[in-house]
């Protein structure tokens, strides 16, 4: 096991107070251990980490653009290859929902289809933060943000979040995962196994970003574990393509998830939104059901 | 010397094969890819120990050889057209990084309509990157800018990317009689790629970081002024150049019978051989024609330009590129260089999208140019207006 004691990304940086990215950065890069590499692509990580001349990152970081990180981090194996330095040193790619669901799509699934050698972390707080809430592939269904409102005529994101997992599974990565913020050793412990993984590997990281989504900064971790034991989100793994292991949980009604977020409060007033909270119950049975995660 | 009978793309890729990039990341469009297959084929039987990413977009292409140059390879790729409009974003970026890549540009028309034929609007689209921009007049320049690209680039006191630009299919597809250097000569010259920084883990850095309004403007004056000091880099290795190879690269604007010119034209690439000749012609029966080849469009030779000009009477520009709603590029840098001379300089947009321009055009842009008409597109088909 890595040695968990190194701080890789220093306190100081600008992130909100209560900020889901931040926490889960500090913990990957424990997980991800010495001698790593960092690409990171435009967005909230970036820019609160690196106003010039200030740095948090105490490992080398590299950003490019918005959507070519996962083109950048194949440049720079291909270079480490060259140079005999893979062995001894690893990449990390850390970009958020919209620079990996949405933008980034075209430069990720090139670089998965050639196989080169690192880990790509999507942190996803479900929607561009950075710009000011709006709405991504990653955005959950019926979700309001500044580009998918709630109104009269709506009831905020009307399409599904995008299942971009499977997406690289249908690649051929070796280690897909999920992840949450909410549960730092399941989240560093898939980190090292990513790392310890020949080729290119996917997380994607629940992180509940409490300026997006309304809620206060101190109940980070909650909402991410209310995530979870609701069953809208699940963290699981798949290894060569196999389900190989699932987070069971005790599951509740998606009802308290949602009542604990500004972003969903449309469907609870002026009056409670049964048909809206029923589909969104289903997305949750559905999860339930196609992973399996109930306790008997 | 060997000359030897190539085809211009066979010759870059060759070229490239003796500059040791060790990353070559590219995306095929035509007419580049006679250069990213023989590449492909010198790395496959072993004749370059290099990584080749077969990427999937220009737009990876150029992205893959940030990464790989910021950690610390010598890179190469090649594109044209619209895999440059494609690149756009990573084509700024890049070169605000101060990374040292050279990009192989086979000068093609931009859609639409599409076009896959010759002129340079592609590279010209880019003038404001911060890409020094070579244009070759020959595949002997072609390959020789390569190298000399590499040295200019990688000198800790420039730091930048250069387009090294050649005319698609009537440079890239051509056969001529190559002189292609020894590998002795090409490492002599050009050594092995030292990196000013580097992505190390041994050594952490920050790299690729947002500037606040209180930054911004000092890194774009920085970025500036490195372009301007690539002019003199170019002079200095392309003298260089031409002590080790016995090709002169010390100008980066060349006259042709211009001495006593009374009308010069100013041209870019392969066009400036139709011109020479044109001018022989036209020597002969008397006139006083010359030429002034612009080999660098970025750093812009502005005094070396008004130099030249400063003694004819009329300057002639061909423009293989227009700024639509405004002239060619290369007028409106000669006007800027020529500004209080009160030389007219008449622009004539032409050759786009591969329309052929030959000895007779030349001659009827002079004459035009001595008639005082000018800033026109040349050679129109008013039949299908």
């Amino acid at each position: 096991m890595v040695d968990r004691s190194i701080e890789n990304f220093e306190c100081g940086h600008r992130a909100c107070g209560g900020c889901g990215a931040s926490s889960a950065v500090r913990m990957i890069l424990k997980g991800y251990g010495e001698n790593t590499i960092v690409v990171n692509s435009t967005g909230c990580l970036e820019v609160f980490s690196t106003p010039y001349p200030e740095t948090a990152w105490k490992t080398p970081w590299i950003h490019s653009l918005f959507e070519n990180s996962s083109a950048v981090a194949s440049g720079i194996e291909a270079s480490l290859k060259k140079q005999g330095r893979l062995d001894t040193e690893k990449i990390l790619v850390f970009g958020g929902d919209g620079a990996t669901v949405d933008i980034g799509t075209l430069c990720i699934s090139g670089a998965f289809e050639r196989g080169h050698d690192f880990t790509y972390i999507c942190y996803d707080n479900e929607a561009y933060m950075n710009t000011g809430i709006q709405r991504s592939g990653a955005t959950p269904y019926d979700a309001d943000t500044t580009t998918s409102p709630a109104g009269v005529c709506s009831t905020g994101n009307n399409l599904p979040k995008k299942d971009y997992p499977q997406i690289l599974v249908a690649h051929g990565s070796p280690y897909v995962a999920t992840a949450s913020m909410a549960y730092p050793a399941d989240l560093m412990k898939k980190v090292e196994k990513a790392r310890n993984t020949k080729g290119p590997c996917y997380i994607q990281v629940h992180t509940p970003c409490c300026t997006g989504w309304g809620f206060d900064g101190a109940k980070t971790m909650e909402i991410g574990r209310m995530a979870v034991e609701c069953g809208l989100w699940v963290n699981y793994e798949v290894i060569d393509g196999e389900l190989a292991t699932v987070k069971k949980v005790k599951r509740v009604p998606v009802d308290d998830y949602l009542k604990a977020q500004k972003r969903f409060r449309h469907l609870f007033k002026p009056v409670r939104n049964d048909a809206e909270i029923a589909k969104i119950q289903a997305i949750a049975d559905k999860n339930a059901k196609k992973y399996g995660i109930d306790i008997e | 010397m060997t000359m030897e009978i190539m085809e211009g793309s066979i010759a870059i890729a060759e070229t490239v094969r003796l500059c040791r990039p060790q990353v070559i990341s590219a995306y095929p469009i035509t007419p580049q890819t006679h250069i990213v297959e023989g590449l492909a084929s010198i790395v496959a039987d072993g004749r370059l120990d290099a990584e080749y990413i077969c990427v999937e977009s220009e737009f990876s292409a150029l992205s893959a050889c940030i990464g790989a140059s910021a950690a610390g390879s010598r890179v190469y790729s090649a594109t044209t057209s619209q895999g440059l409009a494609l690149m756009a974003e990573v084509v700024f970026n890049s070169a605000g990084m101060r990374l040292p890549i050279v990009m192989g540009i086979a000068n093609r028309a931009i859609s639409a309509p599409l076009s896959i034929w010759n002129d340079q609007q592609d590279s010209i689209m880019m003038r404001d990157s911060g890409w020094i921009q070579l244009y070759a007049e020959d595949n002997q320049e072609a390959i020789d800018m390569h190298i000399l690209a590499y040295k200019v680039c990688e000198d800790h006191n420039i730091l930048l990317p250069a387009f090294v630009c050649f005319d698609g299919f009537i440079l890239s597809h051509v056969y001529e009689p190559i002189d292609l250097p020894s590998q002795e000569l090409v490492d002599s010259f050009l050594g092995p790629f030292n990196p000013y920084q580097k992505l190390d883990a041994k050594d952490p850095i920050s790299f690729g970081m947002y500037a606040t309004p209180e930054y911004y403007l000092e890194f774009r004056y920085e970025h500036d002024q490195a372009v301007k000091r690539a002019a003199d880099a170019i002079k200095k290795y392309g003298k260089e150049f031409g002590e080790i190879f016995g090709r002169d690269y010390s100008e980066l604007v060349v006259g042709y019978k211009l001495e006593d010119a009374e009308t010069a034209i100013v041209a870019m690439g392969s066009i400036c051989g139709t011109v020479k000749d044109a001018i022989d012609e036209m020597r002969a029966e008397g006139k006083k024609v010359g030429l002034l080849n612009l080999r660098c469009f970025r750093p812009f030779p502005s005094t070396d330009v008004a130099k030249a000009l400063a003694h004819v009477n009329t300057i002639a520009v061909l423009d293989k590129n227009v700024s639509l709603g405004a002239k060619g590029a290369v007028a409106i840098e000669i006007k800027e260089a020529c500004y209080g001379s009160n030389i007219p300089v008449y622009d004539y947009i032409l050759g786009l999208g591969g329309r052929d321009v030959r000895k007779r055009d030349i001659k009827k842009i002079v004459e035009l140019a001595e008639k005082g008409e000018g800033d026109m597109f040349y050679g129109l088909r008013e039949e299908v207006l």
